[in-house]
């Protein structure tokens, strides 16, 4: 009886993530699936048909705005590394007794709702606003400078905006890392660029690859920043597949721009693992 | 055996033989942290020199001020006062990259996103060792430490007792003119740590370089050391080789901390001869030999070991130190027996009984019995 019931513990602690997953995820995703290869409209009703025209026809319409929200991920999860990571190591190392305090602090701002927090972007980067108002009275910007519906607010609103989601993991990679390793580093001859490079460095890519897959993905399919800061020439495929599901109510089209967004997203995931998350990239670190 | 005069085995902190300069020196060097606004004095003020070559150990209890030392020898402290000497050079704001010694870790510290062999050649890498040496000097050192294929695992792949050696082999295959080591057999357990011991002496004869090595634990010093440094408290208590140590402590502390002692304390009655006579209760006397400056009424701390103590149930004749007391514990050790024998004033004195003949017990809980031992084995503390 208590083997019974031991050979049926790990499943029962499954049962309740599944039974959500499969509620929340798979059957909206299923679903999802047939609309995206269903033709007819919103009047008369969708009909299943296997239907691969709106894959066709919304990759042949929109791949401009695929292919900018694949540039804009890529830039902001870049620009989020390059920031970030600093920052990271200045708390994992240089923390101290206060590091938690450090993690409060970079989160708080993030207590306030994204949009919200999209929004106070745009005011502040208002083309008279808090930040070019007192510019152009200076003079130091032409008049008809402005940032708003530029590429660079809506990747710089990206990259602020899932900045946490990269920190944090990169902090928890660097946190593990034993202060004697290093100190074995430099013991060994390694100067504190080598020790960074041949030690720090390779240690700390589990947590960068944490956090690239916790804000590339977002980033890419997100249509808020694109929204509030970007203009009609930085939509992004979020903003297309937000309007064709709500607006236009064309869900065929709609589902497979997400499935496309998806495979796409997929891919590049991917191929990252693999030049990254392997042994052999490791290895090559260790030379 | 020779005259054991008391007194004479106090601290001496030069190193040993020749006029040579000695690997490493620390002259008069303080350390102090500031943890939560106060003030750590962790070293207060060690002068030390190691010879080329010497097996050299720190051993003090814990938070002593052992780890501390060893890692101003190797850089990652810098002194609050003092100097730190590798021979004959001051090192004191050399940083430890430019420092050509090698530490093994307390906690071994390998890289863990390296294999063993990159591990090994880590060093040799930052010192741009041409690639056909470096491969024949890991492949050499792999064989010395019998690590040899297990070239590709990584350290988390391995036992306990592997990590260590390839730390010893990461240290070692440098050619450092020292190596030091803080206690780096401590996570291992008995079995191995003692088969570690005997290879680590191995070693070190093999490559012939000096090794500092730190250690709480008195047994792996005594056995493997040419010179101990007691510490205590960040001082040096006593810097001698192990039977000197183990024959002379020079304080309590050092009696206390090496082995077991008994620890008694008399007031000096008489003086005959070159034989201190200290009297204790009816008929008991302890004998110690005398020197200048033992004087009647004077009191004297003395240590005995228990190995060197008699038991009997009757009294035995000569001229001996005795004592009455008794038997409160017999504990049967398998090669000796070790009693602890309670006397009248309440002090309690541990003796050590070779099982060498026959296995009978010579005495039992609640007996009366002779403690009895040479007047040399009687050792004045200052
Ligand atoms: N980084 C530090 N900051 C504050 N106090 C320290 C630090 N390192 C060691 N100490 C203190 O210094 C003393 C000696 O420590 P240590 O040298 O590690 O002793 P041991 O190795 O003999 O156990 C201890 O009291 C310890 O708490
Ligand atoms: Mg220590």
């Amino acid at each position: 009886m208590s083997r019974l019931r031991a050979s049926l513990t790990p499943y029962l602690l499954l049962f309740p993530g599944t039974l959500w997953l499969a509620i929340f995820f798979v059957i909206p995703t299923v679903v999802m699936l047939s609309l995206s290869l269903q033709s007819g409209d919103v009047v008369n009703g969708y009909a299943f048909t296997f239907n691969w025209h709106s894959y066709v026809d919304g990759i042949g319409t929109y791949h401009d705005q695929i292919i900018r929200s694949l540039v804009y991920g890529v830039i902001s999860t870049v620009i989020q590394i390059v920031i970030g990571f600093p920052v990271a190591y200045w708390i994992a190392f240089k923390g101290g007794t206060r590091k938690s305090v450090y993690l409060f602090l970079l989160l708080l701002p993030f207590l306030v709702s994204f949009v919200l927090r999209t929004i106070s972007w745009q005011f502040f980067l208002s083309d008279n606003g808090m930040l070019l108002g007192p510019l152009k009275s200076l003079g130091l910007v032409p008049e008809d400078f402005h940032i708003l519906a530029t590429s660079a607010a809506v990747i710089g609103g990206l990259a602020y905006n899932f900045l946490p989601f990269m920190i944090l993991p990169m902090y928890v990679a660097l946190e593990r890392i034993d202060p004697r390793v290093l100190e074995a580093a430099q013991d060994l001859y390694a100067s504190k660029v080598q020790t960074f490079l041949r030690v720090v460095l390779p240690l700390s890519l589990p947590g960068v690859f944490a956090g690239v897959l916790m804000t590339f993905v977002p980033a890419t399919s997100d249509y808020v920043n694109a929204s509030v800061l970007g203009g009609t020439s930085n939509t992004m495929i979020g903003n297309v597949i937000q309007n064709q599901f709500l607006v236009n109510q064309d869900y065929p089209t709609a589902s497979a721009l997400s499935f496309t967004l998806m495979a796409l997203l997929l891919v590049g995931i991917f191929a990252y693992a693999k030049a990254l998350g392997t042994e052999d990239v490791l290895e090559v670190a260790a030379r | 055996m020779t005259e054991i005069q008391a007194g004479s085995g106090a601290a001496v902190a030069a190193a040993p033989v020749s006029g040579d300069v000695p690997a490493i020196e620390l002259d008069h060097v303080v350390k102090e942290y500031v943890s939560h606004g106060e003030v750590v004095r962790a070293v207060k003020g060690v002068s030390l020199a190691i010879a080329e070559g010497e097996f050299f150990s720190l051993l003090g209890p814990s938070g002593c001020g052992k780890t501390t030392s060893m890692r101003m020898i190797a850089g990652f402290e810098d002194p609050t006062q003092g100097v730190v000497r590798l021979h004959g050079e001051d090192v004191t704001n050399v940083p430890p990259n430019k420092r050509d010694i090698n530490m093994v870790f307390q906690s071994y510290a390998l890289f863990p996103h390296m294999n063993v062999w990159d591990n090994v050649a880590f060093g040799l890498k930052r010192k741009k060792v041409p690639d056909a040496e470096i491969k024949r000097r890991v492949g050499e050192i792999l064989e010395v430490v019998d690590l040899v294929g297990r070239e590709k695992r990584r350290p988390k792949e391995m036992s306990g007792g592997q990590q260590q050696r390839v730390a010893l082999a990461r240290a070692l295959v440098n050619r450092p003119r020292a190596l030091l080591l803080d206690e780096p057999l401590g996570a291992l357990d008995l079995k191995l740590r003692q088969a570690m011991q005997i290879e680590l002496k191995r070693i070190q004869r093999e490559v012939g370089i000096t090794f500092v090595y730190v250690t709480h634990d008195q047994s792996e010093a005594l056995t493997m050391s040419d010179r101990i440094a007691v510490m205590n408290d960040g001082l040096v208590e006593q810097l001698a080789d192990p039977r000197e140590i183990y024959e002379r402590p020079a304080s309590k502390f050092v009696a206390g901390f090496i082995g077991t002692s008994n620890l008694l304390s008399g007031t000096v009655q008489q003086i005959t001869g070159d034989t201190a006579v200290l009297a204790l209760g009816a008929g008991d006397r302890i004998l110690v030999p005398a020197d200048g400056a033992l004087a009647a009424g004077a009191t004297v701390d003395l240590t005995v070991r228990p190995e060197k103590i008699k038991i009997a149930k009757g009294r035995p004749e000569g001229d001996l130190s005795l004592v009455r007391g008794t038997v409160s514990e017999v504990v049967y050790l398998g090669t000796s027996n070790s009693y602890v024998v309670a006397l009248g004033d309440g002090a309690e004195i541990t003796v050590f009984e070779q099982n060498a003949h026959d296995s009978t017990i010579t005495a039992e809980r609640g007996d009366t019995v002779w403690l009895s031992w040479q007047p040399w084995h009687s050792y004045a503390l200052r």
